[in-house]
């Protein structure tokens, strides 16, 4: 009887042990929906306003048959300068890429697309992040994935670079009928 | 280059604490002295490894090399140098550095001051010790390595610095956090040592005993200065919000305290050693348990670092072979270590029972209490969390229990206490503590509840300290005479009452109120008028703020001019309240800004807090005491037999 006692604090721990590894598959399985949202299998959100050259941008110029990727992004961030490059790359492939230039002012955008580059098909003013709002965006940079329809099929948190898009963004991007050029 | 020699550096690490839990041990088995010995050089050698590692990183945050993923996401070009210092532990992959590095910094203290042990034990005790940082180094180099580059196209400039760790508090608070978590794994080390050899005696717990209290004091300041840190600047004031990683940082130091105090009953009477040992497996495990929780992501928290599930799994791992390898050691191998003697209840070794008995079931509260919300998820009963309802209820349920007996339980004799002692000491402290507490508690807010129990309780301890000194101190004997370690216990004891009046006091007669701020406006609360000077702009080096300057006046007199803040740091946007605070031993004036509403126009909550201090302080004395019971003359003789 003693002897049992004498293991009382070891089975406690083995107990524990497996309660965290069950949690932790748990958490494993979880993260990946939790991540992504809501809006996944939903059409992109109706929106109206301006571009950075002060022209008319609405749903329509969004969706025009092609697959493309919406990048939410600031001046003020700089992780967007960090992806930017990673993006570069992607648009010289040939993806249409779309901004929706968050919470930032047209002034402070133009100057920093003109020192870094601005490869975006068009982009779209949200200087109170109300369309971010619609899109549920955490913080830029965030890339969503929209299909020829305006459905969006995928969302990234976080900086797009060589890995998340091989990784995760590209089969998305063939599978609902995207075309890259050859390197 | 420069951190690929951190790399390097840290991969010699690995090396040498693979070393270091090897060669000793290979030497006890085979009787080969030469590698017993080894133990020491091994352990500077593993140290200064780490070091130099840590120092390159530190080298890379200073220099800007945003090359390095970790520096980008977490320095800045415009951050003063001293956040750039710290930036190097504010995020997970540098702070698990410090954490190895700490646990290097602890390895070599014990390798350099445990000459007078027993050859065959310090050896074993170290190799546990290389054993624990093996698995850590291994964590770091295959799961989060801070030398990794971001090539081939590193950012011109780094994300930043979290805004809230912008703060001297939080440059301080890790590394003394870590020395007092980490500093657990020097008892681990001997409990195992002390299972492995077969030999525990009051040496052993001598020995351990400054230790122990080294590390539990680092414990107290780290959570006392976290606990402070989140008060003036997560703006919500508050000083304890059961958040899973303070409960984290809470378990071990609720066992490091049960420890070290039955560590006093090893010492002096030889006895409760498996209880002893449990304790000493136990801190550390739990402290292990606390990065586990913290930096595998199953547990949500403000503070919760990258979840990454495989980092998870691979602490998981090594939590197991540790844990349940010791305690395997333990349940196989403690019979051999029986304690032969019984015991009176009546005496100071069945207080130190009690006392411990009490932490226990505080941390095991705390422990339910943290896992909880992932107990409820894992039966699928949907998201839940415990609140602080929960965890005031029981720690009060045990604690004021607690309280009650340290006053008496410090004066008790060893073995058995007598009746006559216990008439000479207990009425006149009851009649003193009474008309004191009472005193305090009319002055201070007769009609509180809260404030009675907390004064009559700090009361019933302070009185009970002076009587006892008082009456040690009496016939021929001067305050002289009283050890270093008597002062160290009274001054720690007189901290817990010190603290139980800020909690007490603090929590039942804290006010605040939300309001709305223009230029002129006055608020009341309570007796005291805040008042709008006026709002101001200001620029610090890497973010821009919204001042306001407020008058705090009470009868026409003006007390305090406050100045909250709402900062916006420029590289990650992120909006950061710089609480306005004048603090005082009686009461905190404190203010912080919300929403603006409109031009020179805000949302505000003001608070007075009276005797929030004290909580701070108090914890403060309990470190102090730690430390001035150690400097008592019998640790300094080294580990001679036991008279």
């Amino acid at each position: 009887m003693k002897r049992i006692v004498l293991f009382i604090p070891l089975i406690l721990f083995v107990l524990l042990a497996g309660f965290f590894y069950a949690a932790l598959e748990m958490r494993k399985t979880r993260s990946v929906e939790e991540l992504q949202s809501a809006l996944i299998g939903k059409p992109f959100p109706a929106f109206a306003g301006l571009g950075l050259a002060n022209e008319p941008v609405d749903l329509d110029t969004l969706v025009n048959g092609e697959v493309t990727l919406v990048n939410v992004w600031g001046s003020w961030c700089p992780s967007c300068v960090y992806e930017h490059p990673y993006l570069k790359q992607l648009v010289e492939r040939g993806v249409r890429l779309v901004g929706v230039n968050y919470k930032d002012t047209p002034e402070e955008a133009r100057a920093w697309l003109n020192r870094f580059g601005d490869i975006y098909a068009f982009h779209i003013q949200d200087p109170l992040g109300s369309l971010g709002i619609d899109l549920g965006v955490y913080g830029a940079p965030e890339t969503y994935l929209i299909d020829a329809e305006g459905v969006i099929r995928f969302k990234r948190v976080g900086v797009v670079d060589e890995r998340v898009w091989t990784t995760q963004m590209e089969p998305v991007y063939r599978q609902y009928g995207g075309q890259l050029d050859a390197e | 280059m420069i951190p690929e020699f951190g790399l390097i550096a840290l991969i010699f690490s690995l090396l040498y604490a693979i070393l270091l839990a090897a060669l000793p041990s290979l030497g006890v088995i085979y009787r080969k002295p030469v590698l017993i010995a080894s133990a020491g050089p091994l352990s500077a050698m593993l140290f200064l490894s780490i070091l130099i590692s840590f120092v390159l990183l530190v080298w890379s945050f200073l220099v800007n090399d945003f090359s390095l993923s970790y520096v980008a996401q977490n320095s800045n070009a415009l951050l003063p140098w001293y956040y750039k210092v710290s930036a190097t532990w504010g995020a997970h992959e540098g702070s698990m550095l410090l954490w190895v590095l700490v646990l290097g910094g602890w390895i070599f203290a014990v390798g350099g001051l445990s000459n007078d042990l027993q050859a065959d034990f310090r050896a074993i005790a170290l190799a546990v010790l290389g054993f624990v940082s093996v698995g850590f180094l291994l964590f770091i180099l295959l799961t989060s390595n801070p030398f990794d580059r971001l090539l081939p196209f590193p950012p011109g400039e780094g994300n930043d610095l979290n805004p809230l760790l912008q703060d001297f508090g939080l440059i301080v608070h890790p590394p003394l956090l870590y020395m007092g978590y980490v500093g657990f794994s020097v008892a681990f080390s001997f409990a195992v040592a002390a299972l492995i050899c077969g030999r525990l005696d009051a040496t052993w717990a001598r020995w351990l005993r400054p230790w122990t209290n080294v590390a539990w004091a680092f414990l107290t300041l780290g959570i006392t200065l976290g606990s402070w840190w989140a008060y003036y600047e997560l703006g919500w004031g508050g000083w304890w919000f059961w958040d899973p990683v303070e409960n984290a940082s809470l378990m071990p130091w609720l066992v490091g305290t049960a420890l070290a105090h039955s560590l006093a009953v090893s010492e002096k009477r030889d006895m409760f050693k498996r209880w002893t040992l449990v304790l000493a497996l136990t801190a550390f495990s739990l402290s292990l348990l606390g990065t586990f929780l913290v930096r595998s992501g199953v547990l949500s928290s403000v503070h919760a670092f990258a979840n990454d599930p495989e980092r998870g799994l691979f602490i998981l791992l090594f939590l197991s072979i540790v844990v349940g390898g010791s305690l395997t050691l333990f349940a196989l191998r403690v019979r051999d270590l029986e304690s032969t003697q019984g015991f009176f209840a009546l005496s100071r070794e069945g207080a130190l029972l009690m006392n411990n008995l009490l932490l226990v079931l505080m941390a095991a509260v705390v422990l339910l209490g943290t896992l909880y919300p992932l107990l409820v998820d894992a039966l699928a009963l949907g998201s839940v969390s415990v609140g602080p309802p929960y965890f005031n209820l029981f720690l009060m349920l045990f604690g004021l229990p607690m309280l009650v007996f340290l006053a008496m339980g410090q004066r008790w004799n060893w073995k058995r206490m007598t009746a006559s002692k216990l008439l000479a000491q207990v009425p006149v402290s009851l009649v003193g503590a009474l008309v004191l507490g009472a005193a305090v508690a009319l002055l201070v807010a007769p009609s509180a509840p809260l404030v009675w129990i907390g004064a009559l309780l700090a009361s019933w301890i302070l009185v009970h300290s002076l009587h006892d000194i008082y009456q040690r101190s009496r016939g021929g004997r001067s305050l002289k005479s009283l050890r270093m370690a008597y002062w160290g216990m009274v001054l720690g004891h007189v901290g817990v009452a010190v603290a139980a009046v800020g909690i007490s006091f603090s929590t039942e007669l804290t006010d605040f109120r939300d309001v709305r701020m223009q230029i002129g406006s006055v608020q009341q609360l309570g007796d005291y008028q805040f008042s709008v000077e006026g709002f101001r702009h200001e620029e610090g080096p890497n973010y821009v703020a919204e001042l306001a300057d407020i008058r705090v006046s009470r009868e026409g007199k003006t007390l305090a001019l406050l100045q909250p803040e709402k900062r916006r740091y420029l590289a990650s946007g992120s909006i950061m309240t710089e609480a306005g605070i004048a603090g005082s031993l009686w009461r905190d004036l404190y203010v912080s800004m919300g929403e603006p509403l409109g031009v020179d126009d805000w949302a505000m909550r003001i608070h007075v807090k009276p005797f929030i201090r004290w909580v701070w302080l108090g914890a403060l004395l309990i470190a102090l005491g730690a430390v001035l019971a150690i400097v008592d003359k019998r640790y300094r003789g080294g580990a001679e037999a036991e008279a």
